[in-house]
């Protein structure tokens, strides 16, 4: 598996056991640390609101940086090494800045059989990223080679956000979601 | 803010004669209509917590026996027999009190499957029945349902399902007057297909990376948090609220003997009517895809199927006959794994098709075991370069070499889920591979597999 760093946020790469000054710190609205604690009381171990306290993260720094890793490993006080282990293990954490619409495309063997791999490439082709490539310039695409999305009945299959599937996709299809992303008929990222 | 599907769901849930009495429909009720899944719809038309009134009624250890006589085997890839598997839950001892949890696995992520899917979506209700059934057969005090993180819109309305269920008083403290307190937290993961794996789910329930642990113990002795566990697949789960209100013995009619009951199989590939499939255990495939699913969908013959999602070894044409139940697939050389049945016609390039799915298993392997971590990449680094022209002979031999030394050496079964594919394709299909290597092109001139981008 590749597991890209995410980017610091301090000019310049931090030395080891270098720390942010405390008024470069990202942290957590109270809001959303009442919401992380609320869920943590909800298990028998505060622990096990690791994952759910990193989607909370992504909500609302919009990926999940070195920041926001220590801000989750703060508003749970478990061990930031354990949040980075945690976050770059799983691959719905975005450890990169996405676009405002983040297509994850399906190429696994289903959606393949059915064409789903050149619509990886007129995905990409329309919105000029590479998968895993970053946002485009005008920040309002990105896209993703994804792994089975369990839609394998109505493959080619996408997913913008973590909206409801878009399933038998064509071009023509494909252009129609293009158009009601752009119209806002989709919830943005990290809405 | 939840929002509830509104977007037309093009998904096939139906077929000829289905819900007649020789195709049952216990699993599909109402699927494909979007209004179906709220508890006034499951309790008026679908005879919703009946069986949940009726198992309260009953001591846990005659739930347990119960599904027991149905000899329902779990859904999710290992066909374990479910009630064997609740049985092994420790009982609370007078000098020992424990806390069990149950876990209810829908971390849907094996190529080819989406069953699960479609019964969160439709019959939410039915998956919380049979959680709150198996619970108290259990004794359970807690629930958790795992399901993957994609399913963000199958979350909120688990949820709102479950508030629900907790209004009408089926879920909480003192559940119809019992005494028992229960209740049911769902748990979203992050994309990892490694944690449909039993105990790298409980480890991902933990807040964990997802990484398998080391059997024993078994989750029934020191599953989540270290207490006893159970985990059924979401299929497994909701097939207990028909079986206990027809009862076990009823239940255990359908299919065959070893094998009853229902199962949801997912069709997809290169077929003409793909989609869901709930069909009583021991059909044969040939039927299965020519019947009832009308065929190829390019009007060429279909050349391979893979029959229990992409884990599963691969079958060629001489298969086909194979009833589709546990043992008569494993008989034959696969397994009936998930349910989710892959065609591939005349024109597929078997390397590619292998690539592409080693390339999942390489991309997927938790890295935990040397043998799936390693072995998975160098069987993609030599597929890739079978595939582009640069393969030699031995190759093929080295690959084979590979799968012995994955299979069977890994603490989960992802190493042997990818063995299978590698295997069954390079054994059946060997002529393919070896055109490759000697003509550096496909033997046949079909479908575009890999993406010229991407690729993780």
């Amino acid at each position: 598996m590749n597991h890209p760093l995410p980017p610091e946020t301090a000019d310049h790469a931090l030395a080891t056991g270098e720390r942010l000054p405390k008024s470069e710190r990202v942290d957590f609205s109270p809001e959303a640390i009442a919401e992380i604690q609320a869920i943590a009381a909800k298990y028998p171990d505060k622990l096990a609101a690791t994952l759910p306290a990193l989607h909370i993260a992504q909500r609302e720094f919009g990926f999940v940086s070195l920041d926001a890793m220590k801000a989750v490993a703060r508003a749970l006080s478990i061990p930031e090494g354990h949040v980075f282990g945690v976050a770059s293990f799983y691959t719905m954490y975005q450890k990169k800045p996405v676009g405002k619409f983040h297509l994850q495309v399906c190429t696994n063997i289903c959606c393949a059989l059915n064409g789903g791999a050149e619509f990886l490439e007129k995905v990409c082709e329309k919105t000029g990223c590479t998968p895993g490539g970053g946002p485009s310039p005008d920040g309002l695409w990105s896209v993703e080679e994804a792994e089975c999305l369990a839609s394998c009945g109505s493959a080619p299959c996408m997913q913008v956000n973590a909206d409801v599937y878009d399933e038998y996709l064509d071009d023509a299809k494909l252009k129609g979601i293009l158009e009601s992303c752009e119209r806002g008929e989709y919830r943005a990222w990290a809405e | 803010m939840a929002t509830f599907r509104t977007k037309h769901d093009p998904q096939r849930y139906t077929f000829e004669g289905f819900g007649s009495d020789k195709y049952p429909n216990l699993m599909l009720r109402g699927a494909g209509h979007l209004d179906n899944w709220t508890l006034d719809v499951y309790e008026q038309q679908h005879e919703g917590y009946v069986a949940l009134k009726k198992a309260l009624k009953m001591e846990p250890v005659a739930v347990t026996e119960e599904v027991k006589t149905s000899g329902i085997r779990g859904r999710g890839g290992a066909g374990f027999p479910a009630g064997l598997k609740w049985s092994f839950m420790p009982k609370d001892t007078p000098e020992r009190k424990f806390t069990r949890y149950v876990v209810c696995n829908a971390d849907e992520g094996e190529p080819g499957t989406f069953k699960d899917r479609a019964i969160m979506e439709y019959n939410p209700h039915q998956l919380i029945e049979g959680v709150i059934i198996s619970a108290w057969a259990m004794q359970c005090q807690l629930g958790f349902i795992y399901v993957r993180g994609e399913f963000l819109w199958l979350i909120e309305k688990l949820e709102h399902a479950l508030q629900e269920a907790r209004n009408a008083g089926y879920l909480g403290k003192d559940i119809q007057g019992t005494g028992w307190d229960f209740d049911i937290l769902v748990h979203r993961g992050a994309g990892a297909y490694i944690c449909g794996e039993e105990t790298a789910l409980l480890n991902s329930l933990e807040g964990r990376r997802g990484e398998p642990r080391v059997k024993p113990p078994f989750p029934a002795a020191k599953g989540a948090f270290g207490q006893p566990t159970t985990i059924n697949n979401v299929e497994t789960l909701a097939a207990v609220p028909p079986i206990l209100r027809m009862g076990g013995a009823e239940y255990a009619k359908i299919g065959r003997p070893k094998n009853t009951g229902t199962r949801v199989f997912c069709l997809s590939g290169h077929i003409k009517r793909p989609g869901l499939y709930e069909l009583p255990l021991g059909l044969p495939l040939d039927f299965i895809m020519n019947d009832l699913a009308g065929g190829s969908s390019t009007g060429k013959k279909i050349k391979a199927i893979i029959p229990g999602g992409a884990s599963a070894p691969a079958f060629s044409e001489k298969e086909f006959s194979t009833p589709m139940d546990f043992d008569s697939v494993r008989d034959a050389g696969s397994m009936a794994g998930s349910g989710g049945v892959i065609f591939m016609d005349e024109d597929t390039c078997m390397v590619q098709a292998c690539l592409r799915l080693i390339r999942f298993y390489a991309h997927e392997s938790c890295g935990q075991c040397t043998p799936c971590r390693e072995g998975c990449n160098w069987m993609e680094m030599i597929l890739h370069r079978i595939e582009h022209g640069q393969g030699r002979m031995e190759d093929l031999d080295l690959l084979a070499s590979i799968t012995p030394n994955i299979a069977g050496k890994t603490l989960c079964a992802l190493g042997d889920a990818a063995c299978g594919p590698m295997d069954s394709m390079l054994q059946k299909f060997r002529p393919e591979f070896e055109h490759h290597i000697t003509h550096k092109a496909c033997m046949v001139n079909g479908h575009h597999l890999l993406a010229k981008v991407g690729g993780h």
